[in-house]
């Protein structure tokens, strides 16, 4: 390639970001510093390099000076790196030939108090992206054709609304569900908060739109059992509980496969004494009316839960308490009805209500302390819970005909097996874990598989169902496209010094390296995700890794140093 | 300036760690700027002859910031950094090197304030351990000897197979389904880095000028019996062979190495 075998001719742009750079960095010293660098044909300051303005300047510095590196040293590559590679795009660069220096975030913002030796550092930051850059080569993004087939994993309430809405946009679904029917955790509640619909109302809506969708094919009594590929070309086995197996071709994934509850046993008396049960059971009763001669309720909250063991809030018990013991008041007004809670998570603008709403019915609120648990002793006619009420500074004693205890979401014991077959995070509570919590909330890290719903962490059915809308959304996009570029930043073999040890095979966390039929390990690129784990681990150094070379990272250090490469 | 000012860099992968480090920028926690950051994807990533190849260059400190375990972005590659980092910090080690001028710690993108008291830290760290040997114009000639060959070591694929392969036979045991304890594991790797770190220096002292046993016994501190045994093995391997016969000793020569 052109750009490879010509001498580099790199431009340097280095930003004040207003004051958040120059004033701090001498930044005229640094432009200086950049003319001298070897390699630097250009360099210049911007007062702001990612305006409009300051993005025209490139172009410009790219045709005139006839540039086939660019440097920027300002802020992040982390937000900004994307616009300054299409930048180049635009100019006819290869946006690979791209590199930037943080002076911003990991310069002028952290030594704020002194200027000299931010500016040296600066200096260095640009000397060390030059030295990359000089080593850079152009790279091309593959481009690959989209399977328009999405799978939904989990057939609640989460996995419905996916799959109806990616079934609306015209895409066929298959839908997989474990049990034997679909509706997930809804089947078990009754009444919903904030507005207490019926839960089953809303669920016999969804199972009729997605049992008479003509797009969606339901596989209940299912599980995936095996997934292989990449975004846009997933193979895919689903076995039923028979062990009949089906194989299928689709383009996205989305995980929807729900959390459970925990069951508290050993806690609280819980297993041991019928009078105390669980929140689940209690929505049971309040069905059946099974609640004769209940007159006094204790509902102890964070059972199991922001514990050593699982530190985690689990959110929605909170609302779900208050609900229910407004549903045993209004069912019966002169019932006794406690909540014994650690903090009282009431989150929303529409459930500090519910909590209004409780106290005017004449439930009680009790705050215990994590350090003083409520003591439950069964007795023959009622249980007795003596609590440490830090309001009153004294212990009090209730005694009562039904104990219900408040237990958290918890990950589903088969997310571990998905999570291995998917090469998808779990957090370190045992839920999925999304990309970026804040960038990419609805994706996987693996490109083309997407995760919404209690899978991801516990939430109600308000907060599920936009998550489920978003993750079909997502998966749409590329779907909708038919064809997507996948990234270029993925390692490669080198025949001739690969001996086939298949070290690299084992250490992929995504499978995308297999040996061949000669034996030779081949990275399949549009699966890997460039994190260079086997290039650094290849025993006869056979690997190169794209755009983060062992040349490139040693070029950058030794500049660190001073000096040139050497 | 009259202080010593250490140069340390730091290896920080792309999601959590360099993350963090932008954090402490946002949030404007300030850290001494000794520190230069080059970015990986994964810490995973880190190759151990990079890091002993820029120890060898006067780098003062290296420290290399990853994922939590367990939040890795690529899933499992921070307990290959952690793998990779016991190697270079064995190698270092036998090198002679200061063990402080190594550090590996875990940073998530949350974690601006402890990113920024790590660097603080760890500055202070190298800072009381002076400049490195190997900085400035006259390197010191022995521990620059060693540090190559401790390069050369991380680079020979028998200790980068074993390293490779070591997460799998602790955690599921070998092809014949014996389970492999971390201490077994350690005791083999043990003799592998002794071994390779000092064929490396045979091999590197060699490429100096051809040498007797008895010359390189006295050059490397090195019993004549283990210079024999590491001789016999390299010879093996084609990286020695016999220059001439002086008196009655060879004479050893390094050849190069494919």
């Amino acid at each position: 390639m052109a750009e490879k075998e010509e001498a580099p001719r790199v431009g340097v742009f280095v930003c004040h970001c207003g004051i958040n750079i120059g004033g701090f960095v001498n930044v005229p010293t640094v432009v200086e510093y950049a003319n001298s660098i070897p390699g630097v044909v250009y360099a210049e300051a911007n007062l702001y390099t990612c305006s409009s303005d300051g993005i025209d300047k490139i172009k410009e510095a790219i045709k005139k000076h006839n540039l086939n590196r660019v440097v920027v040293a300002s802020c992040t590559p982390r937000t900004h790196e994307p616009l300054f590679q299409s930048t180049c795009e635009e100019a006819g660069l290869n946006k690979y030939l791209f590199e930037m220096a943080n002076i911003r975030d990991q310069c002028s913002w952290v030594h704020m108090h002194e200027p000299e030796e931010a500016t040296e550092k600066a200096k260095d930051l640009v000397r060390m992206a030059v030295a990359k850059a000089c080593l850079l080569s152009p790279q091309e993004e593959p481009e690959i054709e989209v399977n328009p087939v999405a799978l939904v994993i989990g057939g609640g309430l989460s996995g419905m609304t996916s799959a109806m809405s990616l079934a609306e946009q015209g895409f066929k679904v298959h839908l997989v569900e474990k049990q034997s029917e679909l509706g997930g955790m809804l089947l078990r509640l009754k009444k919903l908060f904030p507005l207490e619909q019926e839960s089953s109302a809303i669920l016999k809506q969804k199972i009729e739109a997605v049992r008479s969708n003509p797009n969606i094919r339901v596989y209940t009594n299912s599980k995936v059992r095996f997934v292989k590929g990449f975004v846009g070309n997933f193979d895919v086995e689903i076995e039923s509980q028979k062990g009949e197996v089906e194989s299928l071709g689709v383009g996205t994934i989305i995980v929807a496969t729900g959390a459970d509850v925990l069951e508290p046993k050993g806690l609280y008396s819980y297993g041991e004494d019928k009078r105390v049960v669980t929140q689940m059971q209690l929505e049971e009763m309040l069905e059946t009316g099974d609640l004769k001669g209940v007159h006094t309720v204790v509902m102890i909250q964070c059972v199991g839960s922001r514990n050593e063991e699982r530190p985690y809030c689990s959110r929605i018990c909170c609302n779900e308490a208050l609900k229910n013991a407004i549903l045993l008041k209004k069912s019966d007004a002169s019932r006794e009805v406690y909540i014994l809670y650690r903090d009282l998570q009431t989150y929303e603008f529409y459930y500090p209500s519910l909590e209004g709403k409780a106290r005017d019915l004449g439930v009680k609120l009790i705050r215990y302390l994590k350090e003083m648990p409520p003591q439950v002793s069964p007795e023959e006619d009622s249980v007795a819970i003596k609590v440490f009420t830090p309001l009153l500074d004294e212990e009090m004693t209730i005694k009562a005909d039904l104990v219900v205890l408040s237990t958290p979401l918890i990950p589903r014991e088969e997310a571990k097996e998905l999570s291995r077959i998917l090469k998808v995070p779990l957090d370190s509570n045992g839920f999925f874990m999304e990309a970026h919590v804040k960038l990419r909330p609805l994706d996987f890290a693996t490109d083309g598989i997407f995760v919404c719903g209690t899978a991801h962490s516990p939430k109600d059915v308000a907060e599920s169902t936009p998550q489920a809308l978003g993750a079909a959304s997502r998966a749409s996009i590329p779907m909708a496209r038919g064809r997507l570029r996948t990234a270029a930043i993925t390692a490669e073999v080198d025949e001739s010094r690969c001996v086939g040890c298949g070290v690299c095979v084992e250490l992929c966390p995504y499978n995308a390296i297999q040996k061949d039929e000669k034996g030779i390990a081949r990275v399949t690129g549009a699966v890997c995700k460039g994190c260079g784990v086997c290039g650094a681990s290849c025993p006869e150094r056979a690997i190169t890794m794209h755009h983060f070379t062992n040349e490139q990272l040693e070029s950058q250090g030794i500049a660190a140093l001073g000096r040139a490469a050497p | 300036m009259t202080e010593f000012e250490p140069r340390i860099i730091g290896f920080l992968c792309n999601w959590c760690s360099y993350a963090g480090a932008d954090l402490a920028g946002v949030s404007r926690f300030q850290y001494p700027p000794n520190i230069r950051i080059i970015r990986v994807m994964c810490s995973g990533r880190v190759d151990p002859p990079l890091v002993l190849g820029l120890l060898a260059e006067g780098v003062d400190g290296i420290l290399i910031t990853g994922c939590h375990i367990g939040d890795c972005h690529y899933i499992s590659g921070n307990l290959q950094t952690k793998r990779k980092f016991t190697l270079i910090k064995r190698l270092a080690e036998k090198a002679g090197l200061e063990p402080g001028r190594l550090r590996l710690e875990w940073v998530s993108a949350a974690e601006g304030q402890r990113f920024a008291q790590l660097v603080k830290e760890f500055t202070d760290q190298v800072r009381v351990l002076g400049s490195s040997l190997l900085s400035g114009d006259k390197p010191d000639p022995d521990l620059l000897l060693n540090m190559r060959a401790a390069g050369a070591a991380a680079e020979d694929s028998r200790l980068r197979a074993l390293v490779g392969k070591e997460e799998k036979l602790v955690s599921e045991g070998n092809v014949y389904g014996e389970q492999i304890t971390q201490e077994d594991f350690d005791e083999v790797m043990t003799g592998a880095v002794d071994a390779e770190f000092a064929r490396h220096r045979i091999r590197l002292a060699l490429l100096e000028e051809p040498m007797s046993v008895k010359e390189l016994s006295e050059r490397l501190g090195m019993e004549p019996r283990r210079v024999v045994e590491h001789i016999v093995a390299m010879r093996q391997r084609g990286w020695v062979d016999t220059q001439e016969i002086r008196g009655s000793s060879p004479i050893y020569r390094a050849l190069e190495v494919p």
